[in-house]
């Protein structure tokens, strides 16, 4: 019963995609004063590198880049089991003050972007933080919107969309995955 | 819906490698919340947890509390210092107390060999053992392995050595069992009278000299000598001991290759280590503290939840 993916960005479609959202950081931020890129894991990380590594060519600036591991904010702990694995938060800097952009790979419930937030919250207070997401799927659970979406997809339920980076996947791409009985969703939570 | 480590962490002779490994590996990210301004994550906010020690304790029962307020735990100490009742009594007259106040988690330390276990097996609550008897007290062994496996990286086939009075020392029996377990090879070293008959069958070497343990091993754990051993004649003196088994900055110097010092506290200066070893370059007496609190959140955070099944386990069939 499986079907085959579809693909709705491939490699090429993923860096021009990128290098737009890049532009629109740059925009909503007046430029690169104060700006901090913050990935969340996994697989934000390796898009906010890429759009960092834009902006940097770009304007000729070095572009401070955090981690967020958000599991410890997670607000389903107490139901799901086995333990999510807990992987690393890197935010070294003062962010009191300074102009947040977290980049995440698909938008879907909003539940990582609340932690996110929470995340943040108690690293100090940011002068704004904005979202810039490659993917977003709808399916909001909570009153949340980003700022900067690479593609909007809509996906019926079920349906999962996997984003592939080379450093993890050994791939670049989008796909939007159709149901299949062993599959069980990594992303998008 | 079981956790990783299922309901009690016990000892490290219950845990597989890979357990092992989980915990090491939830760990390292978790030495971060301690590095915040903010050093604390809303992870178990809401979860009640008893630190019960029944003997004395600073840097273990500290270590917990930070793990435990690192999380948004709520905790209550229980202290008590010695008991005049038959101790099976009392601390199931204890456990049946705790229960009925609704608690999720018993952090206990206890003079008796086997009293986590017995505890565990009679409360719905999770049971992290810190210490009991001569038996072992895991915690500490896992904070060890993080702390060697920092510096050392894989610990296969790299050669760990515990000095001293391994015959009383629960720290000794953890060690061996998790260094074991991630393919390590140990040795232990001491008084023949404080080393225990028959230790080469949990796998380990035996040196009678300390000069052969430093050109062995990589990393020398150096345990404490308790003033009550000597009292009881299991060696001559404190001198004594320092002069044969002491570690030294003279007998490091011998040395083949540079070696990691640990010790998992309290020091007795001058006695089991000399202080220009545990201020030294090769000390990383103060890692394994800062190792402890995380160490100890991922224990937290790995035990929590998950609970109800492996409570109707933990209640059949024991009274």
């Amino acid at each position: 019963m499986s079907k085959k993916p579809t693909v709705v960005l491939d490699a090429r479609a993923v860096d021009r995609t990128l290098r737009r959202m890049a532009d629109q950081i740059l925009e909503l931020n007046d430029g690169t004063d104060r700006l901090i890129i913050v990935g969340i894991l996994r697989r934000g990380v390796q898009l906010a590198d890429r759009i960092v590594k834009i902006i940097e060519a770009q304007e000729g600036v070095t572009l401070p880049r955090g981690a967020l591991d958000i599991t410890l904010y997670r607000d389903d702990l107490q139901t799901v089991g086995p333990r999510p694995v807990v992987g690393a938060t890197h935010l070294p800097w003062t962010i009191d003050g300074q102009r947040i952009v977290i980049v995440d790979d698909v938008l879907f419930t909003g539940r990582t972007v609340r932690a996110a937030l929470d995340e943040l919250a108690d690293f100090g207070r940011p002068a704004r933080i904005a979202l810039a997401v490659l993917i977003d799927r709808g399916g909001r659970e909570l009153p949340i919107h980003a700022d900067i979406v690479g593609k909007r997809v809509d996906v019926v339920a079920g349906q999962r969309v996997d984003v592939f980076v080379e450093e993890l996947d050994g791939r670049e791409g989008v796909v939007v995955a159709h149901p299949t009985a062993d599959v069980d969703s990594e992303d998008d939570a | 819906m079981s956790g990783v480590l299922g309901k009690d962490l016990l000892g490290l002779a219950q845990l597989s490698a890979d357990q092992i490994r989980v915990v090491l590996d939830t760990a390292t990210p978790l030495k971060e919340i301690s590095l915040r301004q903010i050093k604390k994550v809303p992870t178990l906010r809401g979860m009640t947890i008893v630190n019960l020690f029944f003997e004395a304790s600073t840097r273990t029962r500290i270590s917990f509390e930070f793990a435990e307020k690192r999380l948004s735990a709520d905790t209550v100490n229980v202290a008590s210092a010695g008991s005049s009742v038959s101790k099976g009594e009392t601390l199931v007259d204890t456990a049946r107390n705790l229960e009925a106040m609704k608690i999720d988690m018993v952090v206990i330390r206890h003079p008796a060999s086997g009293a986590a276990k017995f505890l565990a097996e009679r409360i719905e609550s999770n049971v992290i053992n810190a210490g009991d008897g001569m038996h072992e007290h895991p915690t500490q062994g896992l904070l060890d392995l993080l702390t060697l496996r920092d510096r050392l990286g894989d610990l296969r086939g790299r050669r760990v050595c515990i000095v001293g009075d391994v015959l009383h020392s629960r720290v000794a029996r953890s060690n061996i069992w998790g260094l074991t377990k991630l393919g390590a090879e140990v040795a232990v070293c001491g008084p023949r009278s404080l080393l225990p008959n028959a230790i080469e069958e949990m796998g380990v070497t035996v040196f009678s000299r300390v000069e052969e343990a430093i050109e062995w091993a990589d990393a020398l754990n150096v345990l404490r000598l308790q003033l009550e051993r000597m009292e009881a004649g299991y060696i001559p003196s404190q001198r004594e001991y320092n002069r044969v088994f002491g570690i030294t900055r003279e007998r490091l110097e011998r040395a083949p290759r540079e070696l990691l010092i640990l010790h998992p506290g309290p020091m007795n200066r001058g006695v089991e280590i000399d202080s220009d070893v545990a201020d030294g370059p090769h000390s990383v007496i103060l890692d394994q503290v800062t190792n402890g609190v995380a160490v100890r959140m991922a224990v937290l955070y790995l035990l929590a939840g998950g609970r109800p099944e492996q409570a109707i386990v933990a209640k059949a069939g024991v009274p």
